[in-house]
């Protein structure tokens, strides 16, 4: 059955062939909805296309109302370098990545996109493990978390994780790096804050541009989604601190 | 009068693909295709259209699909290494029904030594899903340079990826080549395309997806529905795109087929049988796949026996004797057969011309 589905103060609006499948607590939805509300204040919705690769963020597929792909878990960045130098400057490629298909898998076409300066964005949902396969270790595991890949808590023989923000921002190519998350309504203004600049930052053509959002995945973590909340800003936040870690408006 | 240039086997991949119009070229070096990607770093980006070297053969593949995506025309080349890495790509974009070329320059095995070693991995497909290519097998520089051209006409028509198989040789030799742009049907408009709402002009939304049958579409409400659909797609390449060259056969009691240098080496030994009072034909598989089974067939039920003769250890013989049906008897010359048994070696025709006469 299809129907229609809207998020209310977003114009954006998709039909959803199927029930809905975040699992309840899920911030993933509350991420689309904050990129509906970026998309429809900067008036791109038109001329913006959408790349997902493979996993729970891979809904945003359907749930967005913008010109949208679904790739090989890992590979958005590599697809939407090759669109972005063909549709020219007047497209908007966004890649809509969990942390698993972002820097793990995907940390080459993610690292040469940024250091080739594509101007592209992506926004990378950090929810610290591999949601849809069932809450393995992901780059972003933090250290002691129980996965089912880390029964006994990650330790020193797992490595340790990725701080994709910061790291990225070290990179030439880039013109802008952040991290946001959704933990109170403070926050969720200052991660869209963060998701609208960059976008900025590829209208202008300065450079790529990356917005890592901190969030829940109840099922996996074995927590309320309360509970989950608090997780992020009691485990998540002193590992992986919020705030922008680069932003220029001219890569020399 | 078309313009005539001497050029590389390599260069004419990047000519044929001007010809054709491509857009965009994505590739990572490796031997013996640096000339193409040389090639097209040197000459697309002043002519507006799109360079990108990638951080590998995934990369380039990938980039393929987003540059495919958009409806312009895109391709990639490598060779034997690389093209094992672009195998999941071969998937996807196969699933998602995007059209693109790509060009694989053989090597021997995993050494920079040439050879004929990828048939099997080209004509079933590598990767993962049971899709289907067509695969174009030149023989010459002006093949190359039409069959880029050919190929791209056929990955529109089929909304599917095609392979042009080249080798070290004909990559590495140099031949005169007639810079002709190639007639083509009208295509159909690439309304699937995705370039954002704004390209269209009722601003609909457009998705492309390498899992068809996933999330249900009214075009394939299921996995079972694509699946149809993309089998009746691979039976309709089947039926009209078999291409083959076929000589001398009317009379033949042996019947050579081979592609690509091999096929040239083959031609040489059959004229010099003839010389001889030999009766030999050829039949040289343009399309590998679809392989052209029914002329086999067809000479094999009239009596004719075959000689394979491929620089690799045996692959296509197993789709030559499938043809054949048991009907006939099926011989190969291989690798092992080399004029010299060196690695630099290659099939040369004296060496076919000793067997043909123990054969015949
Ligand atoms: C090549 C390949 N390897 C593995 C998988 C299986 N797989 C699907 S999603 C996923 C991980 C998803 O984790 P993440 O990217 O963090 O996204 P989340 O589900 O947490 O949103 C994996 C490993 C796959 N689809 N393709
Ligand atoms: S598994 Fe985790 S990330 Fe996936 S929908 Fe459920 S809560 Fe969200």
């Amino acid at each position: 059955m299809e129907k229609e589905w809207s998020t209310g103060t977003p114009r954006l609006w998709a039909r959803i062939p199927v029930p809905l499948a975040f699992c309840p607590g899920c911030q993933h939805g509350t991420a689309i909805r904050a990129l509906c509300e970026v998309i429809d204040d900067l008036g791109i919705e038109d001329n913006t296309v959408l790349i997902v690769g493979i996993g729970c963020s891979a809904m945003a597929f359907i749930l967005t109302n913008v010109d949208s792909m679904m790739v090989a878990h890992g590979r958005p960045c590599d697809v939407a370098s090759a669109m972005k130098r063909i549709l020219g400057k007047d497209t908007i490629i966004i890649t809509w990545q969990g942390d698993g298909d972002s820097i793990a898998i995907g940390c080459e076409p993610t690292i040469h996109a940024a250091a080739r300066g594509e101007k592209i964005t992506t926004f990378m949902l950090n929810n610290s493990n591999f949601g849809t396969t069932g809450g393995q270790l992901a780059p972003t595991t933090i250290m002691g978390q129980v996965t089912t890949t880390t029964p006994y808590g990650r330790n020193h023989d797992h490595g340790y994780p990725i701080e994709a923000s910061e790291f990225l921002g070290n990179l030439r190519g880039v013109a802008y790096s952040a991290r946001g998350a959704f933990t109170s309504p403070a926050n969720y203004q200052k991660t869209k804050k963060y998701m609208k600049r960059a976008l900025e930052k590829q209208i202008d053509g300065v450079g790529y541009s990356f917005v890592e959002i901190l969030t829940t995945c109840p099922s996996n973590w074995h927590l309320s989604p309360k509970e989950s909340l608090r997780r992020i800003e009691e485990e998540l936040i002193p590992q992986f601190p919020l705030g922008e870690f680069k932003n220029v408006d001219k890569i020399e | 009068m078309t313009e005539r240039i001497l050029m590389q086997g390599n260069e004419a991949v990047g000519w044929g693909a001007l010809a054709a119009d491509c857009r965009a070229f994505f590739g990572y070096p490796i031997t013996p295709q640096n000339e193409i990607i040389e090639w097209f770093a040197r000459e697309f980006p002043n002519r507006g259209r799109v360079f990108i070297q990638s951080a590998s053969e995934t990369g380039s593949i990938n980039m393929l699909h987003g540059g495919a995506a958009t409806g312009v025309r895109a391709i990639t080349s490598t060779s034997s290494p690389g093209w094992a890495l672009m195998q999941e790509g071969m998937s996807n974009l196969a699933n998602a029904e995007l059209p693109c070329v790509i060009v694989l320059v053989q090597r021997g095995w995993n050494t920079t030594r040439h050879a004929q070693t990828d048939y099997t991995s080209v004509t079933q497909g590598g990767g993962y899903g049971g899709y289907k290519t067509i695969v174009l097998a030149p023989k010459s520089g002006q093949e190359i340079y039409d069959f880029v051209q050919i190929a791209f006409y056929l990955a529109d028509k089929y909304r599917n990826p095609v392979i042009v198989l080249s080798d070290a040789i004909l990559g590495q030799m140099m031949e005169s080549v007639e810079l002709r742009t190639l007639d083509f049907e009208p295509l159909p408009e690439k309304d699937w395309a995705i370039r954002g709402k704004a390209s269209r002009k009722d601003k609909s939304k457009r998705m492309s997806s390498i899992a068809q049958g996933m999330v249900p579409t009214p075009k394939y409400p299921n996995l079972c529905s694509f699946w149809r659909h993309y089998s009746e797609k691979v039976n309709t390449i089947k039926e009209n795109e078999a291409r083959y060259e076929a000589y001398q056969v009317d009379d033949a009691e042996l019947i050579l087929v081979a592609f690509g240098y091999v096929a040239r080496v083959s031609k040489e030994a059959l004229l010099r049988a003839r010389k001889k009072g030999l009766k030999l034909g050829m039949i040289r598989p343009i399309t590998l796949w679809p392989f052209p089974e029914r002329i086999i067939k067809e000479k094999a039920l009239q009596g004719a026996r075959f000689l394979v003769i491929e620089d690799n250890m045996g692959q296509m013989i197993e789709d030559v004797k499938l043809a054949a049906q048991g009907h006939t008897e099926v011989y190969l010359i291989s690798s092992m057969e080399r004029h010299l048994p060196i690695e630099e070696g290659a099939i040369y025709p004296e060496k076919v011309l000793e067997i043909i006469e123990k054969l015949i």
